[in-house]
């Protein structure tokens, strides 16, 4: 492990170099995180929307049982339909009681006869909403008719556009993370080019001379995502209350402790991947 | 075992260091290479642990021969011939300790071990009190000390002494020739390289002498010089009988 030890050695006698270098790293991997944060939950949010009933058909008082089954069996004929699910009012009771149980105001004004039943129904493909929703129009006890097609195909659009930017912005301060520690390495195996040619010769391997430089850039890439995730997640549990009361009822949060630790996993894999890539680069360039 | 033969080395300015030069050191041999600053000295030490290659001719040390050397093998070379280079080159930012120990972290030997060989090399060259000290704080004479030390250290076959004596005062001088000569008895063959005329006549070792690149004299070992005398006088006694 003695190279270990000279490269702690390095970190230690130049440490503006070596905090550069991890500050850099640290930028990198915050970004990453929240960016990681941003796409599972957004993918968490499509797929809720895209689970939900994608129509609600709520029905008019007088409906009869008769008459509702009937529709179900001709909405079935079309063979657009995924699922269908009927609520009943005492369900619908139940939903918004669930939905409102902090505020017992609201929970007393209510009781089942006010709420319609309701049918929810998903169809195998998005595009064939419109036939569906039109059908239930057209049936006389359907009061009403809500259908979530452009909140699914928004958020799509938003997801893919974060992915984009999240993706661009990565491997740009990937490459200038990798630029800057190699620079900075570069200079510290500038700064120690005559005691390298001393060590040569007197027998040391040009991979004697390399490893203190290849650890030193990995111990500062996962510094640097060590940090950077810290921040990340540290935010992240700090905003949980608020965000979770701003995403009322879509249940993206709390995030999940294995999954936060599997992300700082694969980062540090990742940060070492890019240390070892930085100090390749100079070592190959500046150790000839 | 150290054989050059008929070596030549042009540098890129289009000087010859050395021309067509040609010597065997046998083993357990002391060896002193004298001539004026800038006969090739140096050069010599350097084609030896191949820091730079012959522009002609053959140089082989032990069973390796230098020219045809793979690269990859120039570290075990290096770890078998100790040098004391002529401006010691000894890391500032290490202690003596450090610096002595040095050729043995690079040789990958256990902590434990080199922490006991290290010692006694100290005590050997007279720097035990010396070993936590940087090497601003010690003087020429314990500086050079320290550089046999780390020359010594990893036990080399040969030891290549630059200069060791340059520029220190006589009494020091016969020091460090002193601890190079018990070195030598222990078996280590030892080539110093000198313009100290006064420790060369003292001792009577073989002296090669080189100027301007070429050997003047010493080229051959005593082995060949008594073989070559004992011909010649037995070419001598026949002579006589006719």
């Amino acid at each position: 492990m003695s190279f270990a030890k000279t490269a702690w050695k390095n970190i230690r006698r130049s440490p503006y170099q070596a905090l550069a270098a991890i500050l850099i790293m640290t930028l990198t991997f915050l970004v990453i995180s929240f960016f990681t944060f941003l796409l599972v939950g957004s993918s968490k949010v499509i797929t809720y929307f895209e689970s939900k009933p994608q129509v609600t058909a709520f029905f008019k008082n007088e409906a009869k049982q008769s008459d509702i089954s009937a529709l179900e069996n001709q909405l079935q004929a079309t063979g657009k339909i995924a699922s269908i699910k009927f609520v009943s009012k005492d369900e619908a009771l139940k939903i918004y009681r669930e939905q409102n149980k902090n505020d017992p105001l609201l929970l007393d004004l209510v009781t089942a006869d006010v709420l319609p039943s309701s049918f929810e129904i998903s169809t195998v493909q998005i595009e064939d909403m419109g036939a569906i929703s039109d059908m239930l129009n057209k049936s006389s006890f359907v009061s009403d008719v809500i259908y979530q097609k452009d909140v699914v195909s928004t958020l799509s659009t938003w997801t893919s556009a974060i992915r984009k930017l999240g993706i661009a912005l990565i491997v740009l301060l990937s490459l200038v993370s990798v630029f800057i520690m190699a620079t900075i390495i570069g200079i510290k195996i500038s700064q120690k080019k005559a005691d390298i040619e001393i060590m040569k010769l007197i027998g040391a391997t040009n991979w004697y001379v390399r490893w203190p430089f290849l650890t030193e850039g990995v111990v500062y890439g996962i510094i640097g995502a060590i940090v950077g995730w810290t921040f990340a997640t540290a935010g992240l549990l700090y905003a949980t209350p608020f965000l979770e009361s701003f995403l009322k009822g879509i249940p993206v949060l709390p995030a999940s402790y294995l999954g936060l630790f599997a992300l700082l996993g694969l980062e540090i894999l990742f940060a070492a991947f890019l240390g070892i890539v930085s100090s390749f680069l100079a070592v190959l360039r500046y150790s000839k | 075992m150290i054989k050059l033969d008929k070596v030549s080395k042009k540098f890129g300015t289009g000087v010859f260091g050395l021309s067509d030069v040609s010597f065997l050191i046998e083993k357990g041999e002391f060896v002193f290479l004298v001539g004026s600053t800038g006969a090739g000295k140096t050069t010599i030490f350097r084609l030896l642990i191949r820091d730079i290659l012959p522009s002609e001719g053959s140089v082989v040390v032990n069973d390796w021969n230098i020219v045809t050397l793979p690269k990859n093998k120039i570290p075990h070379l290096r770890k078998k011939i100790g040098v004391v280079f002529q401006d010691l080159k000894l890391l500032l930012d290490r202690t003596i300790f450090e610096n002595i120990a040095l050729p043995l972290e690079v040789a990958g030997v256990k902590t434990e071990e080199a922490l006991k060989i290290v010692e006694d090399i100290l005590v050997q060259v007279g720097l035990k009190e010396h070993r936590d000290k940087f090497p601003v704080q010690l003087s020429g004479g314990e500086l050079q000390r320290t550089a046999i030390a780390r020359a010594l250290v990893l036990s080399p076959e040969i030891l290549l002494a630059d200069e060791p004596t340059g520029n220190l005062d006589a009494a020091t001088s016969w020091e460090i020739v002193k601890l190079l000569s018990d070195i030598n008895k222990k078996g280590t063959t030892v080539v110093m390289a000198t313009h100290n005329r006064d420790i060369v006549k003292s001792l009577g070792k073989r002296t090669i002498h080189i100027e301007k690149g070429k050997i003047v004299d010493g080229e051959k070992t005593k082995k060949e010089v008594k073989e070559e005398e004992e011909k010649k006088e037995k070419t001598e006694k026949e002579e006589k009988k006719k």
